[in-house]
């Protein structure tokens, strides 16, 4: 990185877009916080010591295979199921890997290695949506910002729950922000038919497959939605060649 | 469960996801790839998307509601409509929880 960028003030293109990240995170951390909250009450009532509590957030840092295996953990399952669950509800974020690997391409290790920690559903969501809207060059500070926000978030709400031990009263509707504010964020990504029919798709199978276990109700859809908009992009390929569009 | 079992599942748990993380970022570089697994990447935002949300608004208790008694189906599709005219997250959510809000006093 050339000197000029070395600014490190908040006002640099990097702290414009690391403040960027942590701000668009915001709506989403109006779901996330009560889930942490929740799990943190779930992990010391289901008689983990608190300091263990905490490390699952601080070490796995993944929200739904952390609820899985504390509801294993009341069940006394063994610790190898325990962690091959947590592998295949987690499978979900080797396409989020794949999906941002092009654009952290040319980043060092030193960034690739963090970001990688940071890569949960929320922060592929946003981080992705910044990517879209190119203009790239210190996206991967958008990245940074979007991520370090949400981990900060899931710990101090994790602190809280075991701290309170009580549940926060279910039914004030505070996680429906969460499908609100996907919502906000799809609309950009349906540019084309093809990724209209992948969506369209994806939540028709995500309905069919309600009941998989495993979290493998978001993965196996997604996956089918990905080669139904796939297939859709081939098939207009060929229809505009026949056509004598050329390719 | 005792301590050093505990801690298995923390540290296991760790490594897996971390490996599942860096998998494509760092492990497997995206140019070795064949071109429509490349292709097929720019789908998964809308696809992980469509199926995270269609389940929160159509399912009540595991079965499928398409009713106006279904308030989350309601708020969604008003909060869609808002999200579609204005482009603005706080205003999509704003809308979508004060719809819900509503109807449940209704």
């Amino acid at each position: 990185m050339s000197s000029s960028n070395r600014e490190a003030g908040l006002f640099s293109r990097p702290g414009i877009e690391l403040l960027g990240g942590a701000r668009d995170q915001l709506p989403i951390l109006l779901g996330v916080i009560p889930f942490g909250v929740i799990f943190g009450a779930l992990a010391v009532s289901a008689g983990i010591p608190a300091f263990e509590a905490q490390s699952f957030s601080l070490f796995i840092f993944a929200g739904s295979a952390q609820f899985i295996a504390v509801s294993l953990i009341a069940e006394a399952a063994s610790p190898f199921l325990i962690v091959l669950t947590i592998l295949v509800v987690n499978l979900r974020h080797m396409l989020y890997s794949a999906s941002l690997a092009p654009h952290v391409y040319h980043l060092a290790n030193r960034w690739k290695i963090p970001l990688s920690w940071l890569l949960t559903d929320e922060a592929f969501i946003i981080a992705s949506s910044r990517y879209r809207r190119g203009n790239i060059e210190f996206a991967h500070w958008y990245y940074l910002g979007t991520g370090l926000m949400l981990w900060a978030a899931w710990q101090l709400s994790t602190f809280l729950g075991i701290a309170l031990g009580v549940l926060i009263p279910p039914g004030i509707g505070l996680d429906f922000a969460l499908p609100l504010t996907f919502m906000a964020v799809i609309l950009p990504t349906l540019t084309d038919r093809p990724a209209w029919a992948a969506a369209c798709s994806a939540g028709f199978f995500s309905i069919l497959l309600t009941n998989l276990p495993f979290k493998l109700d978001l993965l196996i859809p997604a996956i089918l939605g990905i080669g139904v908009g796939l297939g859709v992009e081939m098939h207009s390929v060929r229809v505009k060649r026949a056509n004598g569009d050329g390719a | 469960m005792n301590h050093s079992e505990l801690w298995i599942i923390i540290l296991g748990g760790m490594a897996v996801t971390f490996l599942i993380r860096l998998s494509f970022i760092l492990l497997i570089p995206p140019d070795r790839l064949p071109e429509w697994f490349r292709s097929g990447l720019r789908f998964v935002p809308p696809a992980v998307l469509a199926a995270l949300i269609a389940p929160d608004l159509l399912l009540l208790d595991g079965t499928l509601h398409l009713t106006f008694a279904n308030h989350r189906l309601v708020a969604g599709l008003i909060a869609m409509l808002v999200a579609w005219r204005t482009r603005n997250t706080w205003f999509t959510i704003g809308s979508g929880l004060l719809t819900f809000g509503l109807l449940g006093l209704l």
